[in-house]
Parts: structure tokens; sequence; C-alpha cells
């Protein structure tokens, strides 16, 4: 392992251009809804109008006679499959529920849940179409929220379920999926040690990730059973895998090729499509496009929990948290698999407790499964515990950011899940953040507002999972680096500056390719802000791979001992035999002479996972008489390992930042009495604009990871996390009230001039 | 009664004509008809700017212009703005430069509305490039790389 | 979307018998900005969609010091910003206007589509209502007049018949020391439809005010003349004090509801707030004139 701290780069660290930005901004990049192939048919799909109904019947023929439409599906087009929690790679899935949540079986669980589809020669078709179907429905009542969802006499969206995790075994019919809970210590010891206590309860909208491009899948199927699948995903191997799960069928059979993607942000690992496709593709022969609209992206895709979470923390006069106790019920959607369990695991990270208990439950609401969402779980929980350490911290008259360093949490602590940190970077972030320029200045004036400033932590665990990586070498002397990870934001390059580095190349003398299912060796998502870290670790190791094989085919050309070759700087060379030395180039060029091409090659599971965390300073005003919030100044200090590209990573920071404002002050599922789902578009979805934030001010703060060769460590997630509590902290010092809400202010809530 | 339409228009200055059926929106001709898909779907409701294009010097979301609308008048769309092969505009360039995109679903529009704006307004202050831009939804970036990236380019574009 | 046909007429007496046989089959297509979007949701479903964006008299900005502004339903926000005499004499309308959507939007859609469309929330009724506009409605069988604060007659629905459209709003000439001013609502710095709209035009006559008129938006099912709020400001100084019960008064007619842009109790407040600041905005500016 490199000792990273001496270690001086060439390429990491620099900005290149990233290697497909000019294919960005012309317009050429081609995206899965940019994909046309000849004879291609369009896919639209027929949605619930009702929230939770019983479906009666689903009459297609009307739909089947309307000249354009070549084929209908419905779930009984679909295989049956067994209910239960298969292993899938990263992910825990449930085949049973992925596939009603493709095409409902016999009940419709929230407004927007896929009943059928259809595929026509033109997607205006496909739309008349679908409004020809019929539908009988018996609407039930049903539940919006998970304290609701929780009491006796809620209606019950799944009648097979039982909550898992409880100490005995129930036979109960009931919403809870499953609950978890961490604790250790004497939590009543602790609170008796306290001198001030904070107890307050919250609650947290469903939001979603929100981005532009909405889902997408392309499917050719051929008569030898094998399918090509386009689609703007996440992940090539998990769509496929996830395909193949739910349609039964061998994962071989299917080919995934990755499309450049509009966003993602944990949204797009799931599918939605890719089997709707698939299925039509066969029934017609012809391949078959979807794509959805915006309405049912917001509708029918993954947004993240809402949640209510109730959150008690006692402090001692010394600035000590003494106990911590923590309650959160997350909304899960339609089908279990909230993010609760990450949102107790990461929500007290940053802090060094004896005496702690964190309960989470994970509740079905008739609302769409949610998905991942940038550390999932994080933000709810964060939004609780960083406010309430704000109000603890000025009720016992120390500094947001003094206070958190005297219960911050550095190597050797122990975190809420138990396991202790190794080397981490957190009171690193404290300190750039109090001795950043924001924090030092004074709080600006604004005539005719109120002004406030606020801080809040927060922490993700990051990920490692499997990459593959191949790294070959050009005849002229240039290297190909593959490897099956889509780019969101930017990691073709880093993966390229990484390879770069290795064999002592410029940053684009390396040509990074995205791979499909067929091309490289299994690779799980992009996600987890693991790709930097993971799949740049497989290609770290195989650019030494190749490193090695260059040096024993010098070896070869030379006469001498692999031993007696060394490779630096992009330069070959022999300590022995006469001194000779080449250029990577040069000994490209012989190659074929020196026992043949050079491909490096590595597949793995990383360890050493480094997790970071951030603290960030927020400068609002608000006006009194209208409630309305501004954002005018903001810093983000995170520890970063190894910044490989600076600039993508500030802009990770920027963007978990901004997506933090919204989620704070203006998103939200907003259903009305029947639950149906009212802002469904972009009008009142309300995300930020450009004249909704300044410019973020990012800090990045490198305490390398030791369990990596370079130091990296995952930076996307992290950002998202403490924005929420950060602003709400501000305005409470601007008018004096501590909102409990997100988004705050509510329109509904507004202290309507009680500033 | 839905017959189609003869439309003949300039595109990124070159002659077009196509048909197109009246519901067809100027993005459906843009990217299904004429095979230009630069100009992206995001909202289909003028809410995102991703399918921007210039109609007679002025940026418009594609998506509420129906195809027919596009007769006679002059067109223009992100792969336009680079005037030959080798080259790119300042503002492709600093996008670029300064990684104003991450998913890059959002440049094509963003580049197209900026374009349109300095055209209009060579020195604009921070505060109109926001205004401007207002219409482009980004999630990726927070826009501050955006921004900087458009007034770098308003500095070269004006020699300064 | 649902088929249709496209027609796009070059005079008016050509769009007006093309209205005429088609009746309530057909919509007049300025901006497309609401009509293309209640289409995809076929919430309105033409078979006709009649272009009029090349009717030279929907294009018109012509102002007279005697008779005052005609301005043409089609012409588009953009001109309208653009255009020094109307930034000078008529502000308020102008920033309505130009409040409308991203400048995607203000670029196509026009004071004519916006009224047309029937929003209660719509940006330029208030200030339309504000200036005592008239608009001129024409069909085969001639032209009538319509005061702006009675086109709309609830949410989606104007007081247009078929065959008929909306031609030009005429709007008198402001007197020495006039102005209008809108201001709205909004939870974002743009792109949002208003939680409330206010739009008022006053005109001084050294302190006193000699004619005032309050224009509400988005708090009832159609935009609202503030009649009363308006005449108790005639014959006083716009003074804070006057202002706020005028204020007060705006508040009692507003008539909201709770929906995902904002509850009842918030919106009668902001009605408070905003009568009050656009008052003083429209009084200050009056002053410079």
């Amino acid at each position: 392992m490199a000792t990273v701290q001496e270690a001086k780069f060439k390429v990491i660290g620099t900005r290149p251009i990233r290697h497909d930005g000019v294919d960005k901004v012309t317009g050429r990049a081609k995206y899965g809804a940019d994909i046309s192939l000849p004879g291609l048919l369009h896919g639209k799909v027929l949605r619930s109008p009702h929230a939770h109904a019983k479906i009666k019947s689903i009459d297609v023929s009307a739909a089947l006679k309307l000249p354009g439409v070549k084929a209908v599906l419905t779930s009984a087009d679909f295989p049956k499959l067994q209910s239960g929690v298969v292993p899938m790679g990263e992910l825990a899935m449930n085949p049973h529920y992925m596939s009603m949540n493709l095409l409902a079986h016999d009940k419709v669980l929230y407004d927007g849940h896929p009943v059928a589809a259809v595929a026509a020669t033109n997607p205006h078709i496909a739309e008349e179409a679908i409004r020809l179907i019929k539908v009988e429905y018996e609407v039930l009542p049903h539940v919006l929220d998970a304290e609701s969802a929780m009491k006796e006499g809620a209606p019950i969206l799944l009648p097979e379920l039982r909550t898992s995790g409880t100490p005995e075994k129930s036979d109960k019919q009931t919403n809870v999926a499953s609950q978890v809970r961490f604790a250790r210590g004497d939590l009543e010891a602790g609170f008796k040690a306290a001198d001030v206590i904070v107890e307050r309860e919250f609650n947290t909208a469903m939001v979603h990730q929100g981005y532009i491009e909405p889902h997408n899948a392309v499917a050719q199927y051929n008569p030898d059973g094998q399918t090509t699948i386009w689609t703007s995903t996440q992940g090539a191997f998990t769509a496929r895998d996830q395909c193949a799960l739910v349609l039964n069928i061998p994962a071989s059979s299917i080919k995934v090729i990755p499309a450049e993607i509009g966003g993602g942000f944990g949204g797009k690992i799931g599918i939605y499509l890719e089997p709707l496709a698939l299925l039509m593709s066969k029934k017609t022969g012809k391949p078959v496009k979807l794509v959805m609209s915006r309405g049912e992206v917001l509708r029918a895709t993954g947004p993240t929990s809402g949640s209510h979470i109730r959150v008690k923390m006692g402090a001692n006069k010394k600035g000590e948290i003494t106990a911590a106790q923590i309650w959160m019920a997350y909304e899960a959607g339609a089908f279990p698999g909230s993010p609760v369990g990450a949102g107790c695991m990461t929500v007290l990270a940053p802090y060094n407790l004896e005496n702690l208990q964190i309960d989470g439950f994970d509740v079905v609401v008739n609302r769409p499964k949610t998905a991942a969402y940038r550390a999932p779980g994080a933000t709810n929980a964060a939004m609780g515990a960083e406010t309430v350490i704000d109000e603890l911290a000025e009720k016992l008259g120390f500094d947001p950011i003094e206070f958190r360093r005297i219960n911050g949490a550095k190597e050797g602590t122990a975190q809420p899940a138990g396991p202790k940190f190794l080397r981490i970077g957190y009171l690193e972030t404290l300190d750039a953040a109090k001795n950043s320029e924001h924090y030092k200045s004074p709080l600006p004036k604004v005539d005719g507002r109120l002004v406030g400033r606020g801080v809040a932590s927060g922490f993700w665990f990051n990920a490692g999972f499997q990459s593959s990586a191949t790294v070959n070498i050009n005849t002229d002397g240039t290297a190909n680096v593959v490897t099956g990870s889509p780019d969101i934001g930017g990691s073709r390059a880093s993966c390229a500056m990484i390879a770069a580095e290795v064999l002592g190349l410029k940053a684009e003398q390396v040509h990074p390719v995205v791979a499909d299912t067929e091309s490289i060796g299994h690779t799980d998502m992009t996600g987890g802000s693991r790709v930097t870290f993971a799949t740049g670790y497989a290609v770290y190791e195989a650019a030494q791979d190749a490193v090695n094989q260059l040096k024993q085919r010098a070896a070869t050309l030379w006469k001498a001992k692999p031993d007696d070759v060394v490779y630096q700087d992009g330069v070959v060379s022999c300590t022995t035999n006469g001194h000779e030395s080449m250029t990577l180039r040069e000994l490209a060029g012989r190659l074929p002479r020196a026992g043949g091409p050079v491909t490096g090659q590595a597949s793995m599971t990383p360890r050493g996972v480094g997790p970071v965390f951030a603290t960030h300073v927020v400068d609002v005003e608000v006006d009194a008489e209208t409630g309305k919030v501004d954002i005018l100044r903001y810093t983000a200090a995170q520890d970063v390992g190894k910044a490989v590209h600076p600039s993508y990573v500030e802009g990770q920071i920027q963007g978990g930042v901004s997506q933090g404002v919204g989620w704070a002050l203006n998103e939200e599922y907003y259903y009305d009495e029947n639950g149906l789902m009212r802002n469904t578009g972009f009008l009142d979805y309300r995300m930020p604009t450009t004249l909704d934030l300044p410019m973020i001010e990012t800090i990045l703060v490198e305490v390398p990871n030791p369990g990596h060769p370079i130091g990296i460590r995952g930076v996307g997630e992290v950002p998202i996390v403490p924005p929420p509590a950060a602003i709400a902290n501000a305005i409470y010092r601007a008018v004096g009230v501590r909102l409990t809400e997100l988004p705050m202010p509510k329109l509904k809530t507004l202290a309507l001039g009680c500033f | 009664m839905s017959g189609k339409v003869h439309v003949e228009a300039t595109l990124n200055g070159e002659q077009v004509e196509f048909l197109c059926e009246p519901r067809q929106s100027a993005l459906e001709v843009l990217r299904d008809v004429l095979g230009f898909t630069g100009a992206k779907e995001g909202c289909l409701t003028g809410d995102c700017g991703a399918c921007s294009m210039v109609m007679d010097g002025r940026v418009v979301c594609s998506c509420l212009v129906l195809g027919p609308e596009m007769q006679g008048h002059t067109i223009e769309t992100v792969e336009g703005i680079a005037k030959d092969g080798e080259k790119l505009h300042p503002l492709q360039q600093k996008f670029l430069e300064h990684a104003a995109l991450q998913c890059g679903i959002c440049t094509p529009g963003f580049l197209v509305a900026a374009k349109a704006l300095l055209d209009k307004n060579p020195k604009p202050t921070e505060h109109e490039v926001r205004f401007g831009l207002a219409g482009n939804l980004c999630r990726c970036t927070g826009y501050d790389k955006i921004v900087r990236a458009v007034m770098d380019a308003a500095a070269v574009m004006q020699g300064r | 979307m649902q088929a249709f046909t496209y027609e796009a007429p070059r005079s008016l007496d050509q769009a007006l018998s093309l209205f005429g046989s088609t009746g309530d089959n057909a919509r007049a297509l300025v901006g497309g900005t609401d009509l293309l979007i209640q289409m995809r949701a076929a919430t309105r479903q033409p078979t006709v969609i009649v272009d009029v964006k090349s009717i030279p008299e929907l294009q018109i900005i012509s102002f007279d010091p005697q008779s005052g502004l005609r301005l043409g339903a089609a012409v588009s926000s953009v001109r309208i910003y653009e255009d020094k005499m109307m930034q000078d004499k008529y502000p308020g309308l102008t920033e309505a206007a130009w409040l409308i959507g991203s400048v995607q939007i203000k670029h196509r859609c026009s004071v004519g589509g916006n009224l047309c469309n029937g929003s209660p929330a719509a940006d330029t009724p208030p200030a339309l209502i504000a200036l005592g506009a008239e608009c001129v409605i024409a069909s085969t069988k001639g032209t009538r007049t319509v005061k702006a604060e009675d086109f709309v007659v609830s949410p989606g629905r104007t007081v247009l018949q078929p065959g008929e459209i909306l031609v030009e709003f005429r709007i008198p000439a402001p007197k020495p020391h006039s102005a209008d001013c809108y201001q709205r609502f909004i939870p974002r710095n743009e792109m949002d439809i208003a939680v409330v709209g206010v739009g008022a035009a006053v005109t001084l006559n050294g302190d006193t005010c000699t004619s005032a008129r309050i224009g509400l938006g988005a708090v009832a099912p159609t935009p609202l003349f503030a009649k009363a709020a308006s005449d108790s400001l005639v014959g006083k100084p716009l003074n804070e004090q006057n202002i706020a019960a005028a204020a007060t008064l705006a508040q009692q007619i507003a008539v909201p509801i709770t929906d995902m842009r904002g509850t009842v109790d918030y919106r009668k407040h902001m009605v408070g707030v905003l009568t009050r600041r656009v008052l003083t905005e429209a009084a200050a500016r009056a002053k410079k004139k």
C-alpha cells in the first residue's frame, strides 16, 4: 500500500477536462431516450387512479383494437414468484413484491401504481390506447403516513406482512414491516446526569431525487431468447439481475447496455420499465421503447421516506452529551424497504456517546415504494438530531461548533451500530468550518429581513461492493480503461486519472469506457459513493497488473529478469544489463514481439471503505411578514479522503447541498384527501432554481482513507445530510422559532407575523 | 382529420423540411423526426428548460411549441452552437473547464439558454445570469459552476 | 395528445370565420404555455387549434395620449417588457407580464392568453383590473367590450362564447402622477404560480389620492376588483394608516382556498401584506411622474 501522505501525485488532484465532456456539450451523448431502432414501438403504462383498491377486472379489448397498437401487457404475463428476500449483490430484493410493483396483481397500493402496458407505433397512439383499457376497481380505505399506519385499525396494505425484528414473533396483520434497535449503555443514568434535556418531535415530508431525466428503457428481444436492453441505469448488472429475477429467466439471456444517465441519486437502481419493454418486444418481435413522463416519475418511481421522528437528548454543563434517545418511523411506501436502518446507523455517528437508544420502524403506506436517495435515511434523522444538538449547545452556552467538538467522534470512537471508527476526519471538518471565511465574518445585515446563521454536521458510511476493471495498453502507448460503472458525476474522469497516475501517462492519454454486461466483469451499481473508491481501486489494481506485465515484456526484450526492471513515470528501465530504458510508447510498439498485448485486469470487493463527515454553515434571511426564507451564504466543509478530480468533488458537494436546500425549504409530496398526489410536475414539486441558491463554497478536507492505496473516500452522499438541520438552526437564530417540519416553513404553519 | 402538415424552417443555419402531425411538439420534431436528440424531455410542462431551443433569436421551450408553428422560423439547437468541427464555442469550452456539468442531461438546455442570454446581453451580472437561466433546472450541480462558466465565457467573448 | 387540426389564419376575418364555424371545438393558440399542458393532461381537448399570432390586429402595441393604450391580445410578454412606452406608462402591467414563468415562457406567453386561460391565480388580471382595462371581443357578429374584472367567470371559464376571440385590451392613458404596480408571493424566486397576487393603480393630486383601483389574484374563484378597498382611498392621502385600512378591506373580500400552494389563513394574511406593499410602491412611483 502506497503511503499516501508522502505520495506526490502527478495526475490525481488535477482538473483535466472530462473525457465524455465534448459529447455532452455538443448534444451528441446518447441517453436512454435518445436511442432509436428500426421498427421501434412506443410503450405507455396505465396507472391506478386510486391510492388503495382491489382490481376486479381488466378489459384490454378496446385497446387492442386501436389501429397501431401491437401489444398489451398485464401482470398475467409475468411469472408467479415466491415472496421472500433474495440477496442480490448489495440489494435485498423480494421478487414477489418487485413483480407486484412492476404491474399490479390483485390490488393497487398507490396513486400511479402500474396496472397495464401497451406498445404502439407511436407514443400518441399508445397514450390513446391506455385510455381505452377498462379497469374495475373496488376502492379501499388508504393510509398515507407512518404514524397512522402503525395504529390499530389502520388499513392493511399487505395481508401477509408480519413485523420482523421484534423480540417475539407476531402473527398479527400489520403495516410495520420491520423494526430495529441500536442501544448501549444506561439511558436512564445518562439522562439523570444531564443538566439540560431537550425533547422534540419532527415530521419530514416525502421527497424525490428529482433527476431531470425521466426513466427509460429500450428492449429488443431476439428469437434465440437473447434480449438487449438499453437503459439509463445506475447499474447495468443490477438492472439485468433484477430483470432476470422478476421474469424468471437466466441473467445471461439479457445484455444491458447502460446509456448515458441523466441523474440517479439512487432512484435509478430499481427497475420499472425494463421487464415491460422486454415482454412487449417478445410479443411483437419489434424493439420497444418506454419513457416515463415527469408525472409518472413523481407518482410512481422511488422517492425517499417521509418520517416521524422523536429525539430526546441530554447534556451536562461541560458540554458532554450524556444520553440520546431517538425513535423514528419511516414511510416505506407500498412495499417494505425504507432506509430507516441506515438512518439509525448514521444519526449520531459524529458523536462519542456512551448511552444511546435508537429505534427505527419500517412502515408501509399507500405511497410509491421508496428507493435510495443520496445517503438514504440520513437526512431525515440528521434533521432531528442536529437541531436538538443545536438547542442543547445554545441552552448550555456553547458555540455550536465547539459543542460538537467536545463530543466529536475520532479514531477509536464506537459508531451507534457498534463498530469502531478507523482514521476519520470529523474533527477536521469542524475546524475547517470554524476557521472558514464564512464563519469568521459577521452576520450580514439585510434591509427589512431577519438574518441568522446555523451549523449542522452529517455522516455517511459509504459502500464498497463489487467492481471489475481492465486496463488495455494501446499500440500507441496510451491506455483504455474499461469499467462497468455508469458515469453520473464524472467518474470516467477519475478512473482515467487513477490509471494515468499508475501508468505515468497524462489524463488525456487514458480513454475510459463504460461497458455493457457482456464486455466487463461483474460490477455493482453506481451508488453508495463507491465508484471512485471501489471501481477506482479496481482500476488501480488493473493498472498495476498492466505495469507488471509491461515489466515482464521489457525483461523479455532485454533478456533480463523481471525483478531487474523498474517502471516509473511512464518509463520502463533496466537496473542491470546496460541500463536500457524505453518509454511506454516505445514498448507498446514492440509488444507483438515481446509476448503480445498487455491487458491488466482486476475484480474485487474492496474492504477498507472510508466513511465521511461534513460540517455545514449557512446564513439565511427571513422576511418576517411573508415567512419567505432565502439562503444568503453557504459553506460546506467535508472530509474527502483524497480528491482525485477536485472539481467533481466540489460538484458533488454543491449538488448535495442544493438538494438539501430544496428538501428543507420547498419540496414535498402533496396528497389530497383521496390519497392522490397533486403536485406531479416541476411547477408544484418545487426544486431550487438558479435564483434560489447562492454560490456554494466548498472546503475539501483531505484525511486520507487508510484502507485505500490512494486514500480515497466516497464523497457524493454526505453533502445532502446537514442542510435541512443547518437551515433550521439558522432560521431559529433569525426569528427565535425552532421549526420541526420539513419542508419549512410550510406555508400552512407560517408564523403570520408573530416572529 | 389528423393528417400530417408539411413544414419548412431553418435549423442551425440549414434549410429543413419535414412532415409532422399537428400534435407533435417541436421537441418531438427535433428528436424523433429530424434526429437531433440534443434537446431533452424533462417535464413537458415548460418548467425545466431541458428542451430549450432558440426560435428567431429567443430561447423557448420546444415542448410548448407545436411542430407546425416552426413554419418559416429560424431554429437553433445545441447541435448548432459549435460552428465548425474543431472548435467549441466559448460557452461549451468554459462548461468543460469549470466542470459545469455532472450527468449532462440539462447541459444542452443551459448552453442554448446561456448563448441566447449572452447574444442579447454580453456583459451580464451574476444576478442577470441567474435570472436568465432560472427556467433551466439542474439537479446535479447546484448551479455554482454553471454560473461561473457563463460569466467566464462572457468575459472571453468580450475579449476581457 | 388527442389529434387536432392546426390553422394559422393571417387575417382577423379569416380567424373569425374559422371560429364561427368550429365553435366550441376550437381554441386560440398564442404562446401555448398553458394550452399545450392542458391538452397533454386532457383537461382541454380542442379538435381545432387556431394559431392567432399572425393576425396583425392581435399584435399591436399603440399608445395615444388621448385614447390610451391598445394592446393586442397576442403580444408576447417579452415585447411588452422591451417596449419603453409600456415600461414608462404601465410599469405594473409590464412587471405582471414579465413575471409569468421563466425566460423561455416569457418569450412566448401573452397577456391575452394569460387572461383567457381563466386561472384565478394568473398574474396579469390583477394588473389589468387595477388599470381599468377593457377587453375587446370579436366574432363574425361584431365586437363587444367587457371589463377585465368581469372577463373570468369561474376557474378556467371566461365570458367568451363559441365563435368569439379576444382581440385587444384598451387601457386609459395614465393621468399625471399616476402609476401602477403588481406584486405576488411565490415560494421560490421564479417559476411559481402566484400564491397571492395584487395589482394597484393610483393617481395623486399633491398628496391626495384622486383615484385608486386594486385587483386581487389567487384568492377567489376569479380575479377580483377590490372596490371597497379602492374607494376607501379616494380623497385621502396614501399614508401608512390609510393604506393599512385599505389592505384590511381587501382582505375582507378574499375567499381563498387551501391547496398545495397555500392555506386560507396564509393567503388572507398575504392579501394584507401585498396590498400594503403594492399601494406603497404605486404611490412612490406616482409621485415621481
